[in-house]
């Protein structure tokens, strides 16, 4: 340890990082990922599909912009620990309002900085996604190796439960009721980024979020013209009830879904999902839209993705993520369903997928 | 899309010679397409003027020519090949602009070729500044407000659109103060009349002041099927208003949320997409208001660039390459990434490291330039760092500038070295204007207690970069060695904190086990595992690479280009690498010069992306341990270092250290000389006044006076009489004091010769001799030169064959050694001797077809010349001419006198059957277009008077009048030539710059006469530049000229350099 450390990283198989610490002080567990987007640290910290995970950002220099009150994607940070390699005391930018160490101390959030990203981002290339402990307290390894031990491994946690609303609300329809006929659309909260809501407001949408545990029936009766199912943390397969919503749902409402919604649309329609071996955390993916033949850059967070072989014979897949072949949308034109595993909500990320909101808003057409 | 099989054959335009603003990152980008496209099978025509280059190289093109890239030779060029397109966009503004041309004049129609890569209209949108805007507007992309205006009426309307306060700036006004600012009505209608009566073509651009605001650029690539992609963003550190090519700039940008970049990121590619840019790579360039973020785009170049050599070089992605391959009908997803070989080319990169590109002046060159930076570029290189913190970046680029300084920190004290003293003093109250060195500036402020509020508000900087200087400079108080390394501290730089040498420093970072670890460039964050060989250092935990397994030679690159050492030696050091290649060699490449092809990380085993100083390059010899280390090819950067890690017991191959500065010691040499019978001009030191009098009254004038330890030829001047010696001395005082002055005899009127040829300690190949056409006095560097001689007596000739072949095997030389002769009444005298790679290697290599360069680097490693069988240098049946290319144009206000000092930034070379049209299609390329007919002012020197008598007539005979001031035209006129009388500036009007002005004069042959006509000289020179006009300062080459103009109305031939050799 060098003098200037007072925080550290160990992952489950022992590898052990020393940095500084970063926000504040106290031990937190999660699964370590890496993120290797340039821009956007603040979405990342916000986005509640992050629940649960202690997210390195690759980029080394991060908060430089510091922390504004627009670019939130929730009303808190989501994400269980941060690691990075270095944060500024002096962020710059014309809507910053505290910096990134200030803001994580107010939301009570571990971090750690001054680590070889590199070398951890490449530990887990190599060795796949697992838990990890970041201490600024306790530096007893075999302590913490302990604590450690007894942390649930993301395989098998619904963790959408941990993130949805508790009840339902009205997302501001300002700008859609001025429309005429806004879209009634029923969002389904695995973890919602805010941006999607934003998205489906100006695609002229007047959208309700309800909670993960929301029946079909409950849709039904509130008589939405489509129903979205959102991003979220956590393992599809142990979404169970969200799985049957949707199965009930299906061929009744439009549906769309993104991630975590793309997942459990997925296994609704009777596919299988799998753990990615380190998942997909970046801004930079290149996805091929195989009606189309182009090529999306687009914005990527998740761990487990849907197995395209399992795909029954009426959905079709319709995006594929060039990096690793790897689904990236699927299509059900019988029960007028899509959904896409990505983020064409971006944010952070390019913007080159919005057109599936206008997609979703035809399939509400009359 | 696969690629397209309706075309078999495409044109590439290369970019000319070096110039400033348009340099080396050209050859990259045009090597690069040339390989991608041969790879595709298609066949690759190439026209370059640039010997220099490696993309003209013979073994790359099926077709290479090198002759000037005008309309008149491409056109010949297109006639005889019949490309079925050309590729417009690798070859810098000179390829777009050849291309307007070649549609303007209907060639492109005529012989049925099509462009590739990005078609005329787009040019014409992207180029033309109204159209631009216009297609901005129209797609909702905000532009800066303004316009150019040509009346006082125009101002006033376009005033409604505009609020104060605005720039103006008057069109072609040659080194005019730049842009002046009105803050309210009054102001702004002076500066409008002012403005219009200063230009010559009664033009002013009103524009929004965008004082600063922030810069930034976006490298983008587009393919036919619509997918575009950004390669890399790129923040500069200064504010709107300094020339990106001259601004200190940082990739990725460091200063954006998501919300701004991604904003920035649409409007990029919208731009491409309104534009027209079918496919290939474009960069857009913003600019955002710090305030409120207001951001517009300010222009966008159709084409690779400098910006996107350097974000191929900062990101890993080949831009150049997958352009050609895009524009051939590829898209993105149909390629893959080679760093990774396992993903594909549609994605954007993105990078765990901090990039920095500091760009390289030689205002010292050039006394009248005023050293502030502006829209105008003045920069003649640039070195890229790699970094995991931008600290670390900032001072590695810093130290790769080979500017004397060790890190961001001015120079250090040095034991009385005059000219150290004087950059070491930074002048604070320049602080708000950008210049050269702002950042240590910047720094020196912190020192001194400003705040970062402050000196954001003096300089425009972000607060950002700001604090992170202000962390350097309050970091050298710090103790911890490992926390110093991380922050980029060289080992010099701790050192003098702690008062240590830089040995014991690295002594005790031994000791401590603090060793530098290297990490690989990957294009993906280390999302995916690479196979990538591209590296560069850090102090981060883990290293993650091991030494190459088996042969392995280091070469050392040349760092940034400057006056003086340019592409000619990145060419050497690429040859190398290839003939270290073929001989079964892992190749490693050291280099921090993004611009050029040694750095293509395509190129080596593995490429180390590192300041080619001491403390890097022996971390990267005790990491790889090589078999040898290569000095001879990358100029005087590795050669300064050489003797020091031999020293340190790096096994440097080819000509020992000792031997290569041998020639530099001129008492060992003189024995050497007096050894071998060698005669060498007469020469002498004086530490004092008096004692350099004495010497030089010994000597006798004219002699060649300079100071002792300057290198490049700085402060040399020939000096014919005592009182200009004293003023000589007095003007360098301050560099020269406790500094002995040489000064060696002036061979006035010599003959001056250029050799370079290969040694392997046994026998000696002459790769070439080569003449001056100007004569003895002006640096080699400068003059243009032909090959094989013209006038040359064999007694000499055989005179300097001996010579070189006896000090090659003297020295001990085993590779390159060049020789400079002067040969004046039957004496033959060496000038200098160099036994290292020279700047006409790459020249003759094209000239004779013997690749100089690629031969030494294996002599180095044990090859022997018996075993070769080299064609005899003199076995060519053409004629090849050397021309330098000089950047009067950028300093308007230096005399455009050619001296011992060199200014040239580039050459090129014209090569034809003839001296007269080889002279002739060099001076082209070299953007002389002498005139085939006119008036020709003439005005020379008193020992010029009788030689310029054959020149006038001659040109009298094509159909020249002869213009002259009263001396010269008396002269001529008691020999029998109508010659009319103009006034000297000062005699009357109108004078001959009047003359210049109007239009009457179409060439000018003015030799210089002394300081008292040094003004009416240069205010011709200036008007010549300003009017492009063709002005010749020596007989010599005004002789040469015509025997270029009698070429004038011949039919065009063109001949492939693979035809004049095979």
């Amino acid at each position: 340890m060098r003098k200037k450390d007072s925080a550290i990283l160990i992952l489950k198989d022992g590898k052990t990082f020393y940095g500084f610490g970063l926000g504040q002080s106290g031990e937190t567990i999660g699964e370590v990922c890496f993120n290797t987007g340039m821009s956007g640290y603040q979405e990342i910290l916000t986005d509640p599909s992050y629940c649960r995970q202690i997210v390195t950002m690759t980029s080394p220099h991060i908060g430089n912009t510091g922390i504004n009150p627009e670019d939130n994607e929730s009303s808190r940070v989501q994400v269980a620990g941060f690691v990075i390699k270095e944060e500024t005391s002096v962020p710059s930018n014309w809507r910053s309002t505290q910096s990134l160490d200030g803001y994580l101390k107010e939301q009570n959030i571990v971090g750690i900085q001054g680590v070889d990203t590199r070398a951890l981002t490449r530990h887990i290339r190599d060795k796949g996604a697992m838990n990890g402990i970041i201490s600024t307290l306790d530096f007893n390894l075999d302590r913490l190796k302990q604590k450690l031990s007894k942390a649930l491994d993301m395989t098998g946690l619904d963790l959408a439960k941990e993130v949805t609303t508790q009840e339902h609300y009205a997302w501001s329809s300002l700008q859609a009721s001025e429309q005429n006929n806004p879209h009634k659309v029923a969002a389904i909260d695995f973890g919602i980024k805010t941006n999607i809501l934003r998205l489906l407001e100006n695609h002229g949408c007047d959208v309700t979020v309800f909670p993960a545990n929301i029946t079909a029936d409950e849709i039904l009766n509130f008589n939405p013209d489509g129903v979205f199912l959102s991003n979220g943390p956590g393992d599809p397969a142990a979404v169970t009830y969200a799985i049957e919503t949707v199965q009930s749902l299906l061929g009744k409402k439009p549906i769309f879904g993104i991630c975590l919604g793309h997942q459990i649309l997925a296994l609704a329609l009777g596919a299988k999902t799998f753990k990615l071996k380190f998942g997909h955390r970046g801004i930079n993916h290149p996805v091929k839209n195989i009606d189309s033949g182009k090529v999306e850059i687009t914005s990527q967070n998740h761990g487990f993705a849907v197995d395209l072989d399992s795909l029954p014979k009426n959905v079709i897949p319709t995006h594929l993520n060039l990096n690793d072949n790897t689904n990236a949308g699927i299509r059900c034109n019988e029960l007028n369903a899509f959904s896409v595993q990505y983020h064409p909500e971006s944010s952070p990320g390019p913007h080159d997928s919005q057109y599936l909101f206008n997609r979703f808003i035809e399939m509400m057409k009359p | 899309m696969p690629k397209r099989t309706d075309i078999k054959s495409i044109l590439i335009i290369g970019a000319g010679p070096i110039v400033i603003g348009q340099a080396c990152e050209f050859d990259y980008s045009g090597t690069q397409a040339t390989q991608a496209l041969k790879e595709e099978g298609y066949r690759v025509i190439l026209v370059n003027s640039n010997p220099a280059t490696i993309m003209t190289d013979p073994e790359l093109a099926d077709a290479t020519y090198i002759e000037p890239i005008i309309p008149e030779y491409v056109e010949a060029i297109i006639q005889k090949e019949k490309p079925d397109a050309i590729l417009p966009t690798v070859g810098g503004q000179t390829a777009l602009n050849l291309t307007m041309a070649l549609h303007k004049l209907g060639i492109l129609e005529k012989y049925n070729v099509q462009l590739i890569g990005a078609q005329v209209d787009a040019i014409d949108k992207a180029e033309d500044r109204e159209r631009f805007k216009e297609a901005m507007d129209a797609i909702g992309i905000d532009t800066a407000q303004g316009g150019f205006v040509h009346s006082w009426k125009e101002a006033e309307s376009q005033l409604h659109f505009m609020n104060f306060p605005i720039i103006i700036r008057p069109s072609f006004t040659m080194g005019g103060t730049g842009g002046s600012v009105a803050y309210n009505f009054d102001e702004f209608q002076e500066l409008i009349e002012n403005g219009l009566n200063a230009s010559p073509i009664t033009e002013v651009l009103m524009e929004e002041s965008l004082l600063g605001w922030k810069e930034f650029e976006l490298e983008v690539i587009r393919d036919t099927a619509d997918n575009a992609i950004i390669i890399c963003s790129i923040e500069n550190i200064d504010p709107m208003g300094v020339h990106t090519g001259d601004s200190v700039t940082v990739a990725p940008a460091m200063t954006l949320t998501d919300k701004e970049y991604q904003k920035m990121r649409n409007w990029a590619i919208l731009c491409l997409r309104t534009i027209g840019v079918e496919t290939g790579g474009s960069n857009v360039q913003f600019a955002v208001n710090p305030k409120d973020g207001r951001m517009i785009v300010i222009e966008m170049n159709p084409r690779v660039s400098r910006s996107s050599a350097l974000a191929s070089k900062a990101t890993g992605f080949p831009i150049a390459k997958i352009a050609a391959k895009l524009a051939v009908g590829y898209t993105l997803d149909e390629l893959s990434n080679d760093i990774t070989g396992k993903t594909l080319a549609a994605f954007e990169p993105t990078i765990d490291y901090i990039v920095t590109k500091v760009p390289r002046f030689d205002f010292e060159k050039f006394p009248s330039a005023s050293g502030h930076l502006g829209v105008q570029m003045q920069s003649v290189g640039e070195v890229m760092s790699i970094g995991r913190t931008f600290r670390e970046s900032l001072q590695k680029a810093f130290r790769s500038l080979e500017v004397g300084l060790d890190g961001l920190e001015p120079k250090p004290p040095a034991e009385g070295d005059p000219d150290l003293n004087r950059a070491r003093s930074l002048d604070m109250s320049t602080l708000r204007y950008a210049t050269s060195f702002r950042l240590l500036k910047v720094r020196q402020a912190f020192l001194e207690g400003q705040s970062i509020e402050s000196v954001h508000k003096i300089t425009g900087i972000d607060p950002w970069f700001l604090y992170q200087i202000k962390s350097l400079a309050e970091m050298r108080n710090d103790l911890d060695l490992l926390e110093l390394k991380r922050n980029g501290f060289s080992d010099k730089q701790i050192g003098r904190y702690w008062g240590k040498s830089e040995t014991q420093i690295r002594a005790l970072r031994q000791k401590e086990k603090v060793f530098p670890s290297y990490k690989v460039v990957d294009t993906c964050a280390a999302e995916f595992e690479a196979e990538t060989p591209y590296c560069y250092s850090t102090y981060d935990e883990e290293n993650e690479i091991e030494p190459l397994i088996g042969k392995k030679v280091i070469i050392l690159g040349g760092g940034p280009n400057r006056i003086g050492q340019g592409i000619e030696f990145d060419y050497c050091c690429v040859q190398a690498v290839f003939g270290l290649r073929d001989q079964g060699y892992k190749t490693i490449m050291v280099n921090c010069n993004p611009e050029t092809v040694s750095t293509d990380f395509d190129l080596v085993d593995r490429l180390y992306f590192e300041p080619v100083t001491f403390e890097d390059v022996l971390n990267i010899v005790e990491f790889e341990k090589p078999d040898g280390v290569l000095v001879q090819f990358g100029g005087q950067t590795p050669l300064k270092i050489a003797q020091a890690l031999s020293d340190a017991g790096v096994p440097i191959i080819g000509t020992s250290p000792e031997n290569i500065d041998l020639a530099e010691d001129r008492e060992k040499f003189g024995t050497i000389l007096d050894k071998l019978k060698v005669v060498c001009p007469q020469y002498g030191t004086g530490r004092t006044l008096d004692e350099v009098v004495i010497v030089a009254e010994k000597i006798g004038f004219p002699v060649l006076a300079r100071p002792s330890y300057v290198l490049g030829g700085r402060a040399m001047e020939i000096v014919y009489a005592k009182e200009q010696l004293i003023d000589y001395i007095s003007r360098n005082a301050d560099v020269t004091e406790g500094h002995p002055i040489l000064i060696d005899e002036f061979l006035e009127d010599a003959f001056e010769f250029d050799v370079d040829a290969l040694c392997d300690g046994e026998s000696v190949h002459i790769g070439a001799v080569m003449q001056h056409i100007e004569e003895a006095g002006i640096h080699s560097g400068d003059s243009a030169c032909v090959l094989p001689p013209y006038r040359i007596t064999t007694e000499a000739m055989s005179e300097i064959i001996r010579i070189t072949k006896a000090l090659a095997l003297e020295l001990n030389v085993i590779g390159l050694i060049n020789l400079q002769f002067a040969y004046k009444d039957g004496q033959v005298y060496v000038l200098e001797v160099n036994p290292r790679a020279s700047r006409t290697v790459p020249f003759v290599s094209k000239a004779t077809n013997v690749p100089l360069a690629r031969i030494a680097s294996q002599l180095a490693t044990g090859s022997k010349l018996a075993d070769m069988n080299l064609k005899p240098w003199d076995d060519i049946n053409h004629v090849a001419v050397k021309e330098a290319v000089l950047p009067f144009n950028k300093f308007p206000e230096e005399s455009i006198f050619l001296s011992p000092e060199m200014k040239s930034t580039g050459e090129v070379m014209g090569i034809s059957n003839s001296l007269g049209e080889s002279f002739r299609r060099a001076s082209i390329s070299a953007g002389n277009m002498i005139p085939n007919e006119g008036t020709v002012f003439l005005s020379v020197n008193n020992s010029d008077k009788l030689d310029v008598i054959p020149i006038a007539r001659d040109l009298h005979e094509i159909g020249f009048n002869l213009v002259a001031t009263s001396g010269t035209a008396r002269e001529l006129r008691q020999n029998g030539l109508q010659v009319d009388s103009i006034f000297k500036v000062g005699e009357g009007r109108p004078n001959i710059v009047d003359g210049i002005k109007n239009g009457e004069i179409d060439l000018v042959i003015n030799t210089p006469m002394g300081a008292q006509a040094r003004y009416d000289e240069e205010s011709i020179g200036r008007t010549c530049i300003q009017k492009g006009i063709v002005a010749i300062t020596t007989l010599s080459g005004a002789e040469a000229a015509v025997r270029a103009i009698r070429r004038a109305h011949l039919k065009i031939e063109v001949k492939s350099i693979q035809e004049y050799h095979f």
